[in-house]
């Protein structure tokens, strides 16, 4: 039985993780070859950068090689797919249900589409309208974007790669001339190679069942890829909905006890529907929208399971951010619709609490407000600090939003030769204050190039208040970071002041000379120890 | 009062169940002098003077496991946190809130429902109302909160005031060790910590301490010896 795989439009920008990690650096000039790096071997490159002859899966080292200018940049898979949710959205106005391979490619299936546009060009003519508004893939710095039609899947990627449109049931023939290689498998690529087959017609002109007996099921699967015959419908990207509830509050409720208590039923009905399947969820997507259309989504995820009390928690937190319009966007009408979403679920069982310690009661409910006056602030305002590694006191704290991964950015049990011992001080300016230190003529204080300081500091002043007298200080310690990168380099000098008020201060200093040798310095507050 | 009490062999109480409410937050022995009780559950303690004298009231309870936040203090260094014994993943800090007192009210309000201590830099001027109500609901919390109020004189304009405070506990800096001119480096700083208050800490209690000693952290200091005129 030969099926007919559906109909599929694909749309693939090319190198979008370096379309991504662009957004995200200083090298928006798209003359600069870049390449994205995962694990020492290039994953995508720019145009630029494959005309110098850098080409996938290269090492770093044979990629500099080729193209000795090239920008070496770490892959930030986060990035691309948030970079790519405006693209998805406007694939969502055309049809429901975005199949997203992987950021940088989606699909959709064309059967609903065509029958809505009359015809498949009508399709592609409002694809590529709503596609090529967007500004991240519009203009000679966007990305662009190729859109291929095709019946399946794998067939619709081929063609997009190739932004052609396959007419229904040639895909076949479309996929019979391209090489191996194309599945994506590089182990059964080269194993095929070796058997002599090296065009996927070839490969797929095996009888299936000694494909698979041979190949297993991920053979057998790329074997139907290579025939067209992918059979399977595009997944839509939401998760299962059957799971999902829903509750109309007729008439409007604008008070959030009151949705919270409306929505008490249908918080039961969400878990206990769950717990029929062996089911418990973990993280929770919570949609709401007022009478006027307004709308509030938010993704919830739970330490544990959620409860039902929990859920109906997550609903009042998040409308009374919404409701209190601390934020942008409080609606203006009441809510009119409710609906829960299950996003993750795990198997009943699979999650058990910390029976002593770990994630006891006090540290779920500590956890609860802070999410929820981050609720109520936005993202960012609640931050936990992390000791970070580096030499001054700012590198050594960094601040992470509260609910990200606390992760350092450099190890701070790596020795920093340089750093500055205990005790630590314990405000620091950020960014540093410029300030006065100034010698017994009132001039800013100098230290020379071997490290004296010809003429002590006398007087402090902070910022521009009146200088007062210094009454003890220790330095200079010279700072010299980074000074084989012209760019990132840092020479300056340290040192520690206490005026005569008792207050003691980290300042440091850059010293520049004028043309008639003379030199002067520039002083800045770092960090206070108060 | 009803005497109910779990008693050590010696005699000594090991839990009171007469008294109410959950047991107070450990403070470092070398504050135990100004604070014996620890940090009672559901009191407001003023601190003013230092940022250290903040950090180290906050770290033997952030060590034994309660949750701290910072509301209002934008560069807190974790360096010197952690110097002081607070368990960085039980700390939350919420930098600035603009100067929008409903902001700071309803923040710290949310915050003390459910974080064990909660320091806070009051905003420039906040009603006595607010305060009041904030001080309720710390003590049905079991919360404690810690308003930290700037040195005298160190602020522009009106500098905040939080009334009727439980424990005011000042720090008066005093001369920094290890450091000479041009020589040395900062190591350690005496400071006079006076506590006054109502209730039981209503008798003002004061104590010399290391903040910071030379490794981070806090210690008592021995007092200095009386000075000895040469010539009577």
């Amino acid at each position: 039985m030969n099926v007919i795989p559906p109909r599929t439009a694909a749309v693939w920008c090319p190198d979008w993780p370096v379309t991504t990690v662009r957004l995200g650096s200083d090298v928006a000039d798209t003359d600069v070859p870049v390449a994205v790096l995962v694990g020492n071997h290039v994953l995508a490159c720019s145009h630029s950068a494959r005309a110098a002859g850098v080409r996938r899966g290269q090492r770093r080292r044979e990629a500099q090689s080729r193209c000795p200018e090239l920008v070496v940049l770490p892959r930030n898979e986060a990035a691309e797919a948030r970079a790519f949710e405006p693209v998805v959205a406007a694939l969502e106005s055309i049809a429901p249900g975005v199949e997203i391979t992987r950021p940088g490619l989606a699909a959709i299936g064309m059967r609903g589409p065509t029958r809505y546009f009359g015809g498949e060009t009508g399709v592609l003519h409002a694809l590529s309208r709503a596609i090529g508004e967007l500004p991240i893939l519009r203009g000679t710095d966007g990305a662009g974007a190729l859109i291929g039609v095709a019946d399946g899947g794998f067939a619709a990627e081929q063609a997009a790669r190739r932004g052609l449109v396959v007419e229904p049931g040639e895909s076949a023939r479309f996929l019979a001339d391209l090489p191996v290689e194309t599945l994506g498998l590089p182990e059964l690529a080269d194993l095929l190679g070796r058997l002599g087959l090296r065009t996927l017609g070839a490969f797929a002109a095996l009888p299936a069942r000694d494909v698979l007996a041979r190949f297993g099921p991920s053979g057998a699967w790329a074997h139907r890829q290579a025939g067209g015959r992918d059979d399977r419908p595009v997944a839509g990207r939401r998760p299962p909905v059957e799971f999902a509830v829903e509750l109309d509050l007729e008439p409007p409720v604008d008070r959030v006890d009151a949705v919270a208590f409306s929505a008490r039923g249908i918080a039961e009905q969400f878990v206990t529907d769950l717990a029929a399947h062996g089911l418990a969820c973990t993280c929770l997507e919570l949609q709401a929208s007022s009478e006027n259309g307004e709308e509030t989504v938010r993704r919830w995820r739970h330490a544990g399971v959620l409860s039902t009390t929990d859920v109906l928690d997550r609903v009042r937190w998040q409308l009374e951010g919404w409701l209190s319009g601390q934020g942008r966007g409080r609606p203006t009408a009441g809510v009119a619709r409710l609906r829960l979403v299950p996003v993750e679920v795990v198997p009943t069982g699979a999650h058990q609490q910390a029976l002593w310690g770990g994630s006891g009661e006090g540290d779920e409910r500590a956890r609860r407000a802070l999410a929820r006056v981050q609720t109520l602030l936005g993202h960012g305002s609640v931050l936990t600090p992390v000791l970070d590694g580096g030499r001054d006191p700012h590198q050594r704290t960094k601040l992470v939003p509260w609910g990200d991964e606390p992760a350092p950015t450099r190890s701070p049990q790596q020795p920093w030769p340089g750093q500055l011992p205990a005790p630590a001080p314990s405000v620091l300016l950020d960014p540093p204050r410029p300030a006065q230190v100034l010698d017994d003529a009132g001039r800013p204080v100098v230290v020379t190039e071997r490290g004296t300081v010809p003429r002590p500091p006398v007087r402090f002043g902070l910022g521009t208040e009146r200088p007062v007298a210094i009454t003890s200080w220790a330095g200079p310690w010279p700072v010299d970071e980074r000074w084989w990168n012209p760019e990132a380099a840092r020479h300056v000098v340290r040192c520690q002041l206490v005026d005569v008020r008792g207050r003691a201060y980290l300042v440091s200093g850059t010293m520049t000379t004028d043309g008639a040798g003379g030199a002067t310095g520039t002083w800045q507050v770092e960090a206070v120890y108060d | 009062m009803l005497d109910v009490a779990i008693r050590k062999p010696t005699g000594e109480v090991a839990v009171d169940l007469g008294r109410r409410g959950a047991p107070p937050l450990p403070v470092d022995p070398a504050l135990s002098a100004i604070l014996p009780h620890g940090l009672r559950r559901g009191s407001t303690v003023a601190v003013s003077g230092s940022v250290s004298l903040l950090l180290a009231l906050l770290g033997t309870a952030s060590a034994d496991g309660a949750w701290c936040a910072l509301v209002g203090f934008p560069h807190i260094s974790a360096e010197a946190a952690g110097e002081y014994g607070i368990e960085l993943s039980r700390l939350a800090v919420v930098p600035a809130l603009g100067q929008h007192q409903q902001n700071w009210t309803t923040a710290v309000g949310a915050l003390v429902d459910a974080v064990d201590i909660v320091a806070a830099r009051p905003p420039a001027r906040l009603a006595p109302g607010e305060i009041r109500r904030l001080a309720a609901r710390a003590r049905t919390r079991d919360a404690v909160l810690i308003p930290f109020l700037p040195r005298h004189g160190a602020g522009h304009g009106t500098a905040p005031d939080w009334p009727n405070a439980d424990v005011r506990l000042s720090a008066a800096p005093g001369p920094w060790t290890g450091i000479g001119s041009g020589h040395g480096r900062l190591r350690a700083r005496r400071v006079e910590v006076t506590a006054t208050g109502r209730g039981q800490a209503a008798r003002p209690r004061s104590a010399e301490l290391w903040l910071p000693t030379a490794a981070g952290g806090v210690a008592s200091a021995e007092p200095l010896a009386p000075v000895i005129p040469l010539v009577s």
